[in-house]
């Protein structure tokens, strides 16, 4: 098994050759038979790795030396351990059914395009297979920079529109920030341990003074902040929807935007021991959460809702990698990844049925036309505004009972956010498939259920949404069912038993029922007010402008940052690179050109004047030759 | 008659050809000009050929240290001939060309 790991991530980098190169020469179907197919057989090498962790534990491989200078030796290896393997179904389950869905989504486009489309979805499936496979810090960030582009080529598909190239521009430039905290902390792990290997840094932990520890992982967190959206680097997810709707499902909902957590996971060891670094991922965590919220509560576009609600998710995974419960992140990381591409696919079914109308306000009643679409639409956010069976509510619950070991303050305000979701999901839910058709009748005519490849990955993620939380039981329902919590114990290191030893709070029953007591009558009142909606919304005012408008965050940061920048960059071109460089390289042609106009006169044609030159230099070479010595004593003097 | 003196005429003579080669306008005075200089020449290496003779005569009676000089002499003086036939056919050319012989019009290189 150890010889195929190397196969994992290889697939989808040939796919992306062979799709790239290819774009001219092959077929629509050919192209996505390619795709899907290289990502199908990651899946199942996924799945084999998955069985052989489970049952005789980590793999680890190395290949080749990928740094090595003097005392810094950094390998090019994999390491499959429980967290990995997770990830990696995960990644290639969800990028199997994200691929097959494109594949009749992006039907429209030429050949060309299509193409480049899966070319690309096969590279960020590549890098990101290299991200959660590395063995050390370095490989992550080989992964962590090629999503960060793939996510860039993927927003900016549809180059010819100008918004959609800024769009892309502000996630990799935002991106970009958060990888400077990053290397940063990479750095200085390299400094104070010399090594950036997993294992090697794990074990050594203990070398790190504390003011290293909380400095290295405050810095991880800056790379988590830009990667997975958390105030303040997350203004550039919401313009990111101007990709594809396949892409926002599969980067923006289910796996890049993991990423970030799958990193503090993994060092989990280092968190564990920087407990005021803990302290403010949970405040910016539960910060992001209800923030995100409150915007998405009053948004008119599908896409922008759910993506105000990965955003506001994300918090809730870093609320719960602030508090220690870092099972309960990744369980959520999982849940969220199922209804969150979901509710996506199923948008984008919505708009493909639409032709490309996002407004929610111009829709209404599809649930006549669309009934797969329509159910599990309605399963996943069921799923995602917690109420039990489905699997959000094993994950949430999860997350806000270790919240309310931590400080109940956290609880009470997880629990607004939850309601605050559960308000926006149905809202969304409510306008979209509930009511009357409000568009025109040109689109009533054209609105039909979506073709198998777009229905079938939907109805498997809703079959996965609402059994997918069985894996993780808590201990108040049943002892030790918790499945998930005893396959990650390994890589939890064993400091951290007090977080991954299942709490039973004898309150935590009653909490459970009266959490879920106020999301069902948030459901059904925001179910009752929406169905009958009607478009008579006038210019809103007062609050809910604000929240329209997104708290104005993103002319703030115009107001701060962009200014400023384009102000010294526009003043750099003017002066420095306009007046002053180019000045002095065209002023040493025009002073070339110059002198030689002046010195062209000596040669007028007067034989006379050629001798008479010729006379006084002579008469100065024979001085100078006879007065050698002096000479140089004189410019021995002077220097 | 000590050596100075030979140097300074030398010298004036030669200084006087120099002078004549770059101020005057006539090509053919230009002529006697450098012959002067040739002849000022000559005149410094007879001086010094006679010095040396008679500084080794004190020492040895049947001597012939200085000869190298004065045989110089006979070579530049047939040098000189040669060139003068030469520049004087170069001058007649000139005059046929352009019907003077001021050097002034010789101005083809300008520019």
């Amino acid at each position: 098994m150890n010889n195929l790991v190397f196969l994992v991530p290889l697939f989808p980098l040939l796919g992306f050759l062979a799709n790239g190169l290819g774009r001219k020469s092959l077929s629509k179907s050919l192209i996505s038979i390619i795709g899907c197919t290289s990502i199908l057989c990651s899946f199942i090498l996924s799945v084999l790795l998955f069985s052989s962790v489970k049952s005789s534990g980590a793999i680890n491989v190395s290949y080749f030396n990928f740094i090595n200078v003097s005392s810094l030796c950094i390998p090019f290896g994999f390491q499959i351990d429980q967290l990995s393997s997770l990830f990696l179904l995960i990644i290639t389950g969800i990028g199997f059914l994200i691929h097959v869905y494109s594949s009749v989504y992006m039907n429209d486009e030429k050949t060309i395009h299509y193409g480049r489309y899966f070319a690309y979805l096969n590279l960020f499936v590549f890098s990101m297979l290299l991200l959660v496979m590395g063995n050390n810090y370095v490989i992550m960030f080989i992964g962590w920079e090629g999503v960060g582009l793939c996510s860039y080529l993927l927003i900016g598909f549809w180059f010819k529109n100008n918004s959609y190239n800024y769009a892309a521009k502000k996630a990799f430039i935002m991106n970009r920030i958060g990888d400077l905290g990053f290397l940063l902390a990479i750095f200085w792990i390299i400094n104070r341990l010399g090594t950036v290997s997993y294992e090697g840094v794990f074990a050594n932990f203990n070398k790190l003074s504390s003011y290293d520890l909380s400095i290295i992982t405050i810095l991880l967190f800056v790379g988590a902040m830009g990667k997975s959206a958390q105030i303040p680097l997350y203004t550039w997810l919401p313009d990111a929807m101007a990709g594809p709707t396949p892409v926002s499902a599969l980067i923006h909902a289910a796996t890049m935007v993991t990423a970030g957590i799958y990193m503090i996971v993994r060092s989990n060891v280092l968190y564990s021991h920087a407990p005021s670094t803990q302290n403010f991922i949970a405040i910016i965590g539960i910060a992001t959460a209800l923030f995100a919220a409150s915007i998405a509560l009053f948004q008119n576009d599908i896409k922008k809702v759910l993506a105000y609600s990965t955003v506001s998710q994300l918090g809730y995974m870093f609320l719960g990698l602030g508090v220690g419960a870092y099972t309960g992140s990744v369980f959520h990381v999982m849940t969220h990844a199922f209804f969150k591409a979901l509710l996506f696919l199923g948008a984008g079914s919505v708009i493909h049925a639409m032709h490309h109308e996002q407004d929610i306000r111009k829709m209404g009643g599809l649930r006549k036309y669309m009934p797969i679409t329509n159910i599990t639409f309605l399963l996943a956010c069921f799923a995602i505004a917690g109420v039990p069976p489905f699997s959000g509510f094993f994950s949430k619950d999860e997350i806000l009972a270790a919240a309310f070991e931590k400080n109940p303050i956290y609880y009470y305000l997880g629990v607004i956010g939850a309601l605050m979701t559960t308000f926006y999901m149905f809202r969304l839910y409510a306008l979209t498939f509930l009511g009357k058709f409000r568009g025109t009748h040109e689109q009533e005519h054209h609105l039909h259920e979506s073709p198998f490849a777009i229905t079938i990955p939907l109805i498997v993620l809703a079959f996965l949404s609402v059994f997918g939380g069985l894996i993780g039981i808590p201990e108040v329902f049943a002892k030790n069912a918790h499945w998930l919590a005893n396959f990650l114990k390994p890589i939890l290191h064993a400091n951290e038993i007090e977080a991954t030893e299942p709490h039973v709070n004898n309150n935590e029953l009653i909490m459970m029922a009266v959490a879920t007591t106020l999301i069902l009558t948030v459901i059904v009142f925001t179910w009752n007010k929406f169905k009958r909606y009607e478009n008579t919304e006038t210019e809103p005012t007062g609050l809910k402008k604000i929240l329209l408008n997104k708290w104005y965050v993103d002319e703030l940061y115009d107001i701060l940052f962009v200014r400023s920048i384009d102000f010294i960059a526009a003043s750099f071109k003017n002066i420095i690179e306009k007046s002053g460089i180019d000045g002095i390289v065209n002023g040493i042609g025009t002073m070339i050109n110059y002198t030689s106009r002046q010195v062209r006169f000596v040669q007028d044609g007067h034989v006379g004047s050629y001798i008479l030159m010729m006379v006084v230099s002579m008469i100065a070479i024979i001085f100078i030759w006879i007065n050698d010595g002096t000479i140089i004593q004189l410019i021995n003097k002077i220097f | 008659m000590p050596i100075q003196y030979y140097i300074y005429l030398a010298l004036t003579l030669f200084s006087i050809g120099v002078v004549g080669v770059l101020t005057r306008r006539n090509a053919i005075i230009i002529f006697m000009c450098v012959e002067l200089m040739l002849n000022a020449s000559n005149l410094l290496l007879v001086a010094f050929s006679k010095m040396h003779y008679t500084n080794a005569l004190a020492t040895n009676k049947e001597t012939l240290i200085g000869i190298e000089g004065q045989l110089y002499v006979f070579f530049i003086m047939v040098v000189a001939a040669a060139e003068v036939s030469v520049g004087l056919a170069i001058i007649v050319m000139m005059y046929r060309n352009i019907h003077s012989i001021d050097i002034n019009f010789l101005n083809r290189l300008k520019n």
